[in-house]
This record gives structure tokens, sequence and C-alpha cells, in this order.
């Protein structure tokens, strides 16, 4: 057991700081800013680290079990609410994701945003960012997982609206909010119907009901039937669609790509490693009651995660803005995350799929923050996001350069990097749950090697000169700080060796250790694939060539679907514009206006005309109140005396 | 002897605290408004800290005045809500000639909603409710230079007169039916013949129309916009907290029989009241009436809550009241700090406020996300734990058009909070000096909001409070 006082300690340092930097700090700390925020998140990530290695260390089955909780409202005699630390494999595992990719986030930000206005500002969101997940990591129950999970939304939207007088930034934090939101409602509610029914909230009590097939909640829960499903199942499947909005899951998906208006650290830290991966630990946080009770959810997931994964792997190929490359790749690598999880079983050789998500969870945050930092760097030299303006940059920033292709590498799965192991062991899994599965992964591989390695010669080869008119190469800013280059060369290492870590040790469906064998001969399709996707990238785009325009122009029809996202966001609009407005039956002329924003806003624009029409009855004249008062008075009586008696 | 004066500690405190005021305006002329501010202020703190000293449980003049701890506490937080807007009032009145009369009139009211809730007798209770509202007309027209102040005055005893006789009739009716006004006398004879329900339903519209409740709230609007903002707060926040607590004791215990009536009426009514009043909330430009109309909306809630009349009920709405005291006064408190010095009231003035005023910034934050019920402020409890009362009668479509509500809700409330924070104008509001008092009453409000939303205690009191009677 690690010491409590630890535990706390990483919670409370990213809070303190947040205090200190967001309520005091403003002017007065304002060069110091940076190093505090910093600094507190260094520790907090050493003591991460440490508590991490005493756990692991110790023993070798792994119960969850709580180190610390306080009652913190008393709801009803049979209900309260805690909070708490809740200590297992996966908590102490993200625990350390979430300090040490949000401490190398820090700390880049030391030069990425040095001179911005709003510095002070800016750290105390990224604190307050950090705290939250740390939060929600540990929760010991649904509801304080709620909690923190609303928290790391709010923070979220700050930190992407925070070039908040570019109009496309705050409409993108909006977008985010509210699709992430309106999962939110359907997770509430998924936590009301699990807690109502199991009389809980807590986590250990609650898996130990919906798992005994004996216990009367189980039967209470499952029996009942509403709309074909047991209430057991609609209440993990909202829980999972709050997770599906979080982790960016298709449907839910179409806020990640415009979440990427916020500044380049921002989206290491929330689109890499920590928030969007939020939805992953919480099925993995109820992964026995799905596993054990509801099958038929996991498999939802199973389907949500493959379709995610293949999609935004296709939709990636074709984006020629370099954020966007990264997000589609993001919501494609948790998709992978994701039917590891709907594919796995519970307890032994079966629990494979388990310990391979998380795992590549783990991998993923190293190999991903990487990479976004590394995308930071080309685009505070180059001043854009679009891959046009970018070419030849190897010789310019040879140390950008190595690190991404080290990032490249690892989450195209190229052996010895850590995305090579914990995708096997994803792929062995779905070999032996779902030859279908298997396929698809499979291709899915072979397009994240394809577009990946098109993102990277379109960067650093391709075209030699190196500069493009529009965007002239700005030659003071060098490579950036060594703020900056530290990171780098930190995520480097970790992108090298994560995938070392016995990871079935430590982390596993039912707590016991899961030896792992990776044969080599399973691994050289997968890795044949990647190579061929790295291969047919580099015939295409190595050297400046007429080559992809020949082959876009042949494939046009393909290719626009894919460049356009395959119409998602048009279909939506299709949805909004041309189904629900008639139905409505609103003029569009105002309609247009917001159908951008989505149906939520819509409400709002509908109510208000609404309200435009009762407001008539506001007429400002007494005598009319007088007639309004009498009219709803008889109503109520004569609804009261011949209508209920 | 001893047992009359712990028993009506409170009110006759509060007298006492009226008389002093009176007899202070009468003896001195010379006095500047905000002289007089600080030392009614005082005068209202140990009217406050008085009340907290005793407990008493008994009745009085043959059951018509009752009290017990449970009173006492809910008479508390009226006399602290009295003590905030008394605070929060001092930059308006800083040049006002009649600030000595805007604390007699307001203490007045809280002295009328004393014997309201007290009142184990309708004739007590009537003469209470009266003395709650006339004061109020005169305070609403308190802005003695503005047309606009006048007609809120006017249209507010027009109105309340107008509900009164309907609940005279009503109690008349109640009299004539049941043979006694005594509220255990009418528990026990009720039966809910028709002319007792069109008396049911002659009172209910007495309390609908003090509430708020739609449709018997047109006279909100206009009284609220033409009325200053400490007289807004006071009639959203006080005047509602405390009729509320007597609706509660009137359906629960007078009207229990009727339980079948009132409860689709609550029903319809609360529905109808969260609609509307987030409708109308959403269309505001001006803040007063958008806290107007948001706090009728927020009366829709409470209605969600009393609705689940269970034993827990009680002590959810009072909860709730608490945190909606604290929330709604500290956001009326920083838009009257902002009127009263720059006089503006429109929403798009508010744009970039956090710039030059961060404190007010904040503070209106914290307010308006724990009106809107933004986890993890007290607010998203209050909210929760009401919508959890209302559907223990398993009213499950009702509930969830409420909860829909309630993320609409979040919409409007977040868009100040946008303005503030994220837009900016070509006029913004300068430094705003917020002085002594009104920083004291703010700073109360927000450790309310986040103490009563962080610790469990305040919960569990109120409902060990209100589980003994």
């Amino acid at each position: 057991m690690p010491s409590l006082n630890n535990l706390l300690l990483i919670l409370l340092l990213p809070f303190c700081s947040f205090l200190l930097l967001g309520l005091a700090g403003r002017k007065r700390l304002s060069p110091l800013a940076g190093i505090l925020g910093t600094t507190s998140l260094f520790i907090s990530a050493l003591l991460s680290v440490h508590s991490a290695w005493t756990y692991f260390s110790s023993t070798s089955s792994h119960k969850p079990e709580v180190a610390w909780s306080m009652n913190w409202l008393q709801f009803s005699d049979s209900l309260s609410i805690d909070m708490g630390v809740l200590v297992d494999p996966i908590s102490m595992m993200m625990l350390v994701v979430v300090t040490v990719v949000s401490f190398m986030v820090h700390l880049y930000s030391l030069g990425y945003m040095k001179g911005d206005e709003r510095f002070t500002t800016y750290y105390a969101y990224l604190s307050l960012f950090t705290f939250s997940m740390l939060g929600l990591v540990v929760s010991v129950n649904l509801f304080q997982i709620y909690m923190f999970w609303e928290l790391v939304g709010v923070s979220s939207f700050l930190l992407i609206g925070f070039y908040y007088d570019k109009p496309s930034a705050v409409s993108a934090s909006k977008k985010a909010f509210i699709v992430t939101r309106f999962a939110d409602l359907g997770f509430l509610i998924g936590i009301l119907i699990l807690g109502h029914g199991a009389e809980t909230l807590d986590f250990n009590t609650l898996i130990a009901r919906l798992t005994d097939p004996s216990s009367p909640w189980l039967g209470a829960l499952s029996a009942g039937s509403f709309l074909g499903a047991s209430a057991l199942t609609w209440g993990l499947l909202l829980v999972f669609m709050g997770g599906a909005g979080k982790s960016a899951m298709f449907p839910l998906h179409i806020w990640l790509p415009d979440a990427m208006e916020g500044p380049t650290p921002v989206s290491a830290l929330i689109h890499a490693a920590t928030m969007v991966v939020a939805g992953v630990y919480l099925v993995a946080r109820l992964f026995p009651v799905f596993a054990i009770a509801c099958p038929v959810a996991l498999d939802v997931v199973l389907w949500t995660g493959i379709i995610s994964s293949v999609f935004a792997a296709l939709i990636a190929c074709a984006q020629t803005d370099i954020k966007r490359v990264l997000a589609y790749s993001t919501m494609s690598q948790i998709g992978y995350m994701m039917f590891a999880l709907g594919l796995s079983g519970y307890g032994g050789e079966a629990g494979l799929g388990y310990t391979a998500s998380l795992f590549h969870l783990f991998t993923h945050a190293f190999f991903k923050a990487l990479l976004f930092l590394g995308a930071g760097a080309v685009i505070h030299m180059v001043h854009s996001n679009e891959i046009k303006d970018m070419g030849g940059l190897r010789k310019r920033m040879p140390v950008t350069h190595l690190a991404f292709l080290i990032g490249c590498l690892a989450i195209a799965g190229i052996p010895p990097f850590a995305g090579f192991f914990s995708k096997e062991e994803i792929l062995t899994a779905a070999y032996a749950a779902n030859p279908v599965i298997y396929w698809i992964a499979l291709i899915t591989a072979g397009l994240t090697a394809f577009y990946m390695f098109r993102l990277y010669y379109l960067i650093f080869w391709s075209r030699e000169s190196g500069v493009s008119n529009a965007h002239p190469v700005d030659e003071h800013h060098g490579e950036g700080t060594i703020s900056m280059k530290l990171p780098l060369l930190l995520l480097s290492v970790g992108a090298v060796i994560a995938g070392l870590v016995p990871f079935g040790n430590y982390v596993s469906s039912d707590g016991t250790p899961l030896h792992i064998h990776l044969h080599i001969g399973d691994a050289v399709l997968p890795v044949l694939i990647a190579l061929t996707g790295i291969g047919i990238a580099t015939y295409f785009y190595k050297t400046e060539s007429s080559k992809p325009a020949k082959l876009m122009q042949s494939m046009r029809v393909f290719y626009m679907t894919l460049h356009n996202k395959f119409y998602i966001d048009e279909i939506y609009l299709f949805i909004t514009k041309n189904i629900v407005f008639p139905l409505i039956g609103r003029p569009a002329a105002w309609f247009d206006k917001f159908v951008i924003d989505g149906t939520v806003i819509a409400i709002g624009r509908t109510t208000d005309r609404i309200a435009e029409t009762v407001r008539v009855m506001q007429t400002g004249r007494v005598q009319d109140y007088a007639l309004f008062f009498i009219a709803s008075l008889i109503t109520l009586a004569v609804f009261a005396i011949y209508l209920f008696h | 002897m001893t047992d009359f004066l712990h028993l009506l500690h409170h009110e006759l405190l509060l007298s006492l605290v009226i008389v002093c005021m009176l007899i202070l305006k009468l003896a001195d002329r010379g006095r500047s408004g905000s002289s007089w501010s600080n030392l009614l202020n005082v005068l209202l703190l140990i009217n406050f800290a008085g009340g907290l000293l005793i407990e008493a449980e008994g009745s009085l003049f043959d059951g018509m005045f009752r009290s017990n701890a449970l009173l006492h506490f809910e008479k508390n937080v009226l006399s602290l809500g009295l003590l905030l807007v008394g605070l929060l009032a001092t930059p308006y009145l800083r040049n006002h000639k009649h600030s000595a009369e805007f604390h007699i009139l307001i203490a007045s009211t809280l002295l009328g909603m004393f014997f309201m809730l007290s009142a184990g007798h309708m004739l007590l209770f009537y003469v209470g409710l009266e003395l709650a509202t006339i004061p109020l007309a005169a305070l609403a027209a308190f802005n003695l230079n503005r047309g606009e102040s006048s007609e809120a005055g006017a249209k507010l005893i027009l109105s309340s007169a107008f509900s009164s006789a309907f609940l005279l009739l009503g109690i008349s009716f109640v009299y004539g039916t049941c043979g006694s006004l005594q509220f255990e006398q009418i528990a026990l004879t009720v039966s809910g013949n028709p002319l007792q329900l069109l008396a049911f339903t002659l009172v209910f519209t007495g309390f609908a129309f003090k509430l708020s409740i739609v449709p018997f709230h047109f006279w909100t609007a206009d009284v609220y916009q033409g009325a200053p903002i400490p007289v807004a707060a006071y009639l959203s926040v006080i005047s509602k907290a405390a009729v509320t607590l007597v609706f509660i004791s009137v359906l629960y215990s007078v009207f229990g029989a009727l339980q079948a009536t009132w409860t689709p009426y609550l029903l319809i009514t609360a529905l109808l009241t969260i609609i509307t009043g987030n409708l109308f909330a959403m269309r505001q430009d001006n803040i007063k009436r958008f806290l107007a109309f948001s706090s009728i909306a927020q009366v829709g809630f409470i209605l969600t809550g009393i609705l689940g009349a269970n034993v827990d009920s009680e002590g959810i709405v009072l909860y709730f009241l608490l945190i909606y005291l604290f929330s709604n006064l500290a956001a009326f408190g920083v838009a009257g700090l902002i009127s009263a010095a720059t006089g503006k009231e429109s929403i798009l003035d508010y744009r970039g406020l956090h710039a030059s005023n961060p404190r007010l910034a904040w503070t209106l934050t914290i307010a308006l996300f724990s009106l809107a019920g933004v986890p993890p402020t007290a607010g998203f409890f209050g909210k929760l734990f009401l919508l959890t009362s209302g559907a223990s009668l398993g009213n499950y479509l009702f509930i969830g058009i409420a909860a829909l509500n309630m993320v609409v809700s979040m919409y409007y409330y977040l868009r100040i909070v946008k303005a503030m924070f994220m837009e900016t104008t070509a006029q913004p509001i300068g430094k705003i000096p917020t002085g002594v008092a009104p920083a004291i009453a703010l700073a109360l409000c927000i450790a309310g909001i986040l103490v009563s939303g962080l610790s469990g205690s305040f919960y569990e009191h109120i409902h060990l409070l209100t589980l003994s009677y």
C-alpha cells in the first residue's frame, strides 16, 4: 500500500496550484506562474511514480481497496455519498499517466505559451484540469466520478476555448461542451438506474452486488424489461454513453476534431492521454459488471469501438490539418482500446483483452502526447496547421524530427517501440475472440501506419526547400526553448521503452497476474501490414511529386468522402435541417444560423419563439392580470370539483 | 411568563428593533444615508444573533401561535436573509433620503412572515400575510422619482388586494364547512366535499399568487422591473422562502386529506412554472428581469420537491431554500452593486466584467453556477434532491421534463458567465468599489454556497430537524 499522505498530496498539489494561480496570482505571481505549476506537477508526478512503484512491488494480487474516504453527504439512511481515494492497479496506472503527461505539458508550455498575456490563467486552468482528472481516476463511487467527470468537462471547456477571441475556438469549446453534456445526461441517468437498483453507488459494493448471480439486486435489475432490454442493460449502456461522449466514440465524436482549436499542448494533455481515455477507464472500472452480468452491453462497447477505430483511421488518411490527423488517429486508437475491452472476458486467459486495452492506453499516452507536442513545435515554427505549409523541415528541426519519427514508429506498431507490444496484445486477443474483428483491426493498423507516415513525410520530407511562400519559417524560433525540447526527448524515451513493462503482471481483469506470451509468428502479419502502409506512404509522399494528386484524381469520390469525414457533420446538419426542421415548422431564415450548434440550441430557439407567444399575455395592465387570475382560478376549481370527484 | 418570552422571542426582538428604528428616525434628522444604513445593519445583526439564542417549543393564545425548533430555525434563516439584504442595500441607500424608512418597512414585512410561519390559526396567518405584503408595495415604489417604480408599487398593491380577496373568501368557506379556523380542527374535519374543494382552491391561489406560480405570476415581471434591486431581491428570495415554508405546512398538515387534489395542482402548475420561467428568463437582457424570471423557474423546482410529500420532502425544500437564498442574494447583490455604481442593468453591459472586476465576476459566476445546479456547487444537490423527492411519486415523465429544463436553464445562466469572461465591449464597466458591508454580505453568501455544497452536515441538520416535526 502506498502511503496515504502521498496519494492525497498528488491530488492536492495541482489543486493548490490552481487556487493560488487562479484566485490570487493573476498579477502578482505572473512571472512565477509557469514555474509554480510545473514544480507542483513535478512533485505530483514523482509521488505518483513512487506510489505506483510501492504498490505494484508490494503484493502480487491486487484487489481494489479504499485507501481513504469520508462521508460527504448523507442522502438518506440507506444511501450516503462518500468522497475517497480508491487504490487498485488501474487507478495507480492512471495516476502515473496523468501526472507524467501533465508534467510534460506543463514543462513544454513554459516555452510554447511564453509571452501570452493570459499565461497565469492558462496555468491555472491546466492545474484545475489535472486535479479534476486525478479526482476522477481515484473515485470510489459513481457519484464522485460523475462530479469530477463534470469538472473535467468544465475545465476542458475553458482550455479549448482559451483563445476566446477566436470565434472558431469559442464555437469549438461550445460544441465540445454541448456534445459531452448531452452524453453526460445519459451518464447521470445511467448512474441513477444503477444506484437505484443496486442501492449503492460505491464501486466495490456495486460490483460485488451485480456480479453475484444469486444476489437480489442483480435479480431485480435484470428482471424487468423496457424496450427490449433490462434495467441493468439500460443502466450500463447509458453509463457507456457518457464514456463514449468523453472518449469521442462514433457517433458522438464530432466535437473532437474541432476541439483542436485549443493551444496544442492542451490537445496533448486532454486529447491524447487523459480526458479522452476517461471513457475507457469508466468501462474498465465497471468491467466485472459488464463482463459477468451483461455481455450484451459489452457487445455494444465492442462494436462501437471497432467502428470508431476503422472509421477514424479512414478519415485521418485524407485530412490536411496536422492536428486533425492526430485527432482522428486518437479516436481510432481509443476505438482500439474500447473494442479490446469489448471482446474481453473476465478472469484468467479470457481477460487478455482487458489487460491489452489498458496496456494500449498506457503506451498510447506516451507516444500520442509525443506526437502532439511534436506537432506543436512544428506549428510554433511554421505558424500554420496546414500540411501544405510544411515540408522539408527535418534539417531545421532535428530534435522534433527524431521525436516525431519515434512517435510514428510507435503508433504504427513497429518493434521494438511501445505501440508494437500493446497493439500485438490487442490483436492476439482479437484473434482468439472473433476473426472478423481481427481482420478489421488489422486493416486499421495498416491504415494507421499509412496516414501517420503520410503526415511524417509531408512535414519533414517532401518539399526540399522547406519554405512556403504564404508562411515563411520563423528563424528566430528555431526549434523552441530547451523546455520544449526536453519533454519531447523524455516522451521519446517513454515511447521506446513503455512497451517493455510487464503489464500483465500488474493489471488484469480479476486482479491476479496474467502472464502474456507473445509468439513471434503472430506478430509477423501485423508488422508486415504496418510496413506495407509505411511503404505506400513512402512511395507517394517522400518526395514531392504528382503521384498523390493522380491517386486522388482516380479515387476522387472516395477521397472526397474521407476528406469530408464521411460527411458526418453534414449528416447531422442534414438531419437537423431537413428532418427536425419541417417537423418543428420554423422558417428557415433564423434556423440556419444555429444549425451548426446542434439540436440543443435549436431547442433554445424554439422555446424562444413560444415565449414570444406567451409574452402577449404580459400586457402590463393590471385588469388583464386580474382576468387571467380569475380564469385560472376557475379552471383549477372546475378541474378539482368535476374531474376528480 | 418566561414561556411567553421564549416562544415569541423572534417576534418581540424584531418588534423592538423596528421600534428602535422608528425612535432613532424621529430623534435624528441630520444623519446621512450611509450612516443610517450602518446603524440599522447593526440592529439587524443584533436581531439575527438574538434569534439564535433561545429555542423553545409550545403554543400560545389557545394554539393560535405555535413555535418549535424547526420554526426557530426557519426564522433564523429568514433573519439572516434580511441581514444580507440590508448589507447589500447599503450602496443603493447611500444617497437615498429615506433609508431609515426602507429598513423599517422591510423589517415589518419580516415580522409579518414570522407570524405567518408560527400561525396555528387562519386569522393569524392572514394578518401575518398582509403585514408581509403591504409594506412591500411601499418598498416597490421606493424609487420615488421614477414612474416605473410607482407603477410597480401600484400594481403590487392592486394585485395583492385582489388575491387577498379570494384568499379571504376561501378562508370564509373553510370556516363555513369546517366550523373552525384552527389548523388542527380544519385538518380533522376536512373531507373534500365540493365547497371545501372550492375553498381550498381559493386558498391555493392565494399562495400561488404570492409565490408567482404560473398562471398567477403576471404581476411579477412588472413589479420586479420597477422595484429597486434590493427590493426585488427581497421579494424573490426572502418573501418567497417564507411563503413556501407556510405553504408546505398548510398543504401537508392542514389540507393533508386533500392530497388527491393538490397533487395534480402542483404537478400542472410546477410544469407551467418551470417552463414559463425558463422561457422568459432566456429572453431577458435586463439582469433584474432575468433574475426575476429565473427565480420563477426555481419556484417550479421547489414545487416539484413539495410534490413528493414524503418524510424527506420538507427537509429537502428547506435545504434548497437555504442554498437558493445564498445564491440568489449573491447574484442580486452583484447586480445591485453594479447598478448602484453605474446604473447599468443590461446583460450586455456585463461583457468583460472579469477583466475590470474579477472578484465580482467570480462571485456572480459561483452564484449562477449554483442557481443553474452545476456540480459541485450546493445548487446541484438542492436540485437533485428536489427532483428525487418529486420522483418518489413515480411521475417519471414529469421529472424528465423538469430535468430537461434544468439543462435549458444552464444555457442561460452560463450565457452571463460567458459574457463576463469571454466577451469584450467598447465601454466596459470600470472598477467598482465594493464597500465593506456588501463585501461582507457577498462573502457570507459565497461561503454559504460552498459550505452547504461541500459539507453534508448542513443537510443532515435540516433533515433531522424536519424529521422530528
